[in-house]
């Protein structure tokens, strides 16, 4: 067996891997708040609670209802989705107007109580929840189980569909217009206030549907989104607010920056991605990939 | 002039327009009948740009009516007012930097059947053709202007709010775009365009309203403009 500066393979793959999936997560939840953030201008404070949300509804699906995680893969986003076109309807929309602040204010505030009411009712000790593809794959390097390479390449491929309709069809011109100007857009004939419902509801979909896939790997906990958003608005930071590609980058970028740190220098390893932060803030104030505004 | 042609196309009567606080218009009326060029002149500052913002909803509080085809506008929001078949080119343009060429041109929908086609817009303005690829904000402003009035040909729309679409531009883009609005005049197209130059408007226009604070002051036809020159001179001081 080789080693690579001292490190045995295994541990350096795994935590390569490890990272990886980190990072799947990290990239399809910044990607919901930079689409969130680009069209409505709202810091989705809410996101990490959805993301819990989306692996309780997998959960209740399948010890409730006995419902399997495939179907839950669908089912719990569109619930989760619908959550939040209610509270985009009745709450966020009437602070559009007013500065960032309100709109976080607000989405913290939600989440607080949404993640009390998890707690209340589930404890907050985690259940588990079975892996659907159990196996694996002896890559000679390193073994490789079935269900975390699902989860990477399932990431990848949602996070660049997502970016190709944003950036590539006419659907997502519209979206971009409708960040830029959305007086004139709707001045055009197109119904804007529809299309931020429904932008809102696909980006909380986007964090249940990390909520479902991230449910067999991590515990079905109610602070598993807490735990990990604070990490996500570090990255989106970093890949720049509102940035799509930003978000995807820094997203995989981090989590791999991030195992490749626990081999080599483990104490760093939690906070490495604040470091980065601070660091491309004094450089580049917009994040990587951002304009500013 | 055939019946059909002397009815009221738009009719705005009593218009008043509020930004905020600010009462901006106080009473506008005037009346667009199907297939005229009628312009708005006035000072900067008298209303014009509000007016058709009103007409088009972008400003919310308003009172008084504004009917197109007889349908009442104030009260729709402005996506129903386009979709009723009016399309609007704002002064600033409005041409989207994360939007290329063509798409800034294909980006409002279609509201109603006969619009242009792609190609017959290319063909009026070849350079938007050229330059399909760009970023919408990378042409210049002559390019910016007719890529801001071909967008809106494409959707079909019967009426066009073009608010100062002359302002800035080198005088042979100032001529092609009075070539082109007599051209789309001659397709049938109503037209209310807001102007701070007159001699231009008097290039294109049937009629002229003045504006002054908010309210509509006098009216001419395009051939009774020579006879009333000084009063022009006068009201938008030149």
């Amino acid at each position: 067996m080789f080693e690579l500066l001292g490190i045995p393979p295994q541990a350096l793959f795994g935590q390569l891997l490890l990272g990886l999936i980190n990072g799947a997560f990290y990239a399809l939840l910044s990607l919901g708040l930079a689409v969130i953030f680009g069209l409505l201008n709202v810091i989705n404070f809410i996101h990490g609670a959805q993301y819990m949300m989306g692996a309780f509804v997998a959960w209740m699906l399948l010890n409730w209802a006995g419902i399997g995680f495939w179907p839950a893969l669908l089912i719990a986003p569109v619930v989760v989705a619908i959550t939040g076109i209610v509270i985009e309807r009745l709450l966020l929309r009437r602070l559009y107007h007013l500065d960032h602040l309100y709109g976080l204010l607000l989405t913290f505030g939600i989440a607080i109580i949404i993640e009390g009411l998890f707690r209340y009712r589930f404890g907050s000790s985690g259940q588990p929840y079975d892996n659907p593809l159990p196996g694996g794959h002896n890559l000679g390097f390193m073994y490789l189980p079935n269900y975390r390479g699902l989860v990477v390449v399932a990431s990848l491929l949602i996070c660049f569909g997502t970016w190709f309709v944003i950036e590539r069809t006419r659907l997502g011109s519209y979206l971009r217009a409708a960040t830029e100007n959305p007086t004139l857009v709707r001045a055009f004939g197109i119904n804007v206030p529809r299309m931020i419902t429904l932008t809102y509801g696909f980006g909380v979909g986007l964090a249940a549907l990390a909520g479902v896939m991230a449910a067999p790997i991590y515990q079905v906990s109610p602070l598993m989104g807490s735990n990990l958003i604070i990490v996500v608005f570090a990255v989106v930071v970093i890949g720049g607010m509102g940035s799509i590609m930003g978000s995807i980058v820094a997203g995989f970028g981090l989590g791999v920056i991030e195992g490749l740190t626990k081999v080599f220098y483990p104490e760093a390893s939690n906070t490495v991605i604040f470091v980065i932060m601070a660091i491309v803030l004094l450089i580049k104030p917009a994040g990587l990939f951002g304009t500013p505004r | 002039m055939p019946e059909a042609a002397s009815v009221d196309y738009l009719e705005v009567s009593g218009l008043n327009a509020w930004y905020g606080e600010s009462h901006v218009l106080h009473g506008a009326d005037f009346s667009v009948r199907r297939g005229e060029v009628v312009t708005l002149l006035g000072r900067n500052g008298a209303g014009k740009t509000t007016t058709l913002k009103s007409i088009m909803g972008i400003v919310a509080r308003r009172t008084g009516t504004a009917r197109f085809e007889g349908r009442e506008l104030l009260g729709l929001p402005s996506d129903q007012v386009a979709r009723l078949g009016i399309a609007f080119c704002p002064e600033e343009r409005g041409i989207f930097a994360s939007l290329d060429v063509e798409e800034n041109l294909l980006l409002p929908p279609k509201v109603r059947d006969g619009g242009m086609t792609v190609d017959e817009i290319y063909q009026l303005f070849p350079n938007l053709e050229e330059r399909r690829r760009s970023q919408g904000t990378k042409l210049s402003g002559g390019e910016q202007q007719m890529l801001a009035i071909g967008r809106i040909l494409r959707t079909g729309a019967t009426l066009l709010l073009l608010d100062e679409p002359t302002e800035g531009l080198a005088p042979v883009i100032v001529q092609k775009i009075g070539q082109v609005i007599r051209e789309l005049k001659a397709r049938g197209l109503t037209i209310l365009l807001v102007e701070q130059n007159f001699r231009f408007a008097a290039t294109v226009a049937d009629r002229h309203y003045v504006m002054e604070d908010g309210r509509v002051i006098d009216q001419f036809r395009n051939d009774e403009v020579e006879t009333n020159i000084d009063k022009l001179h006068e009201y938008l001081g030149v």
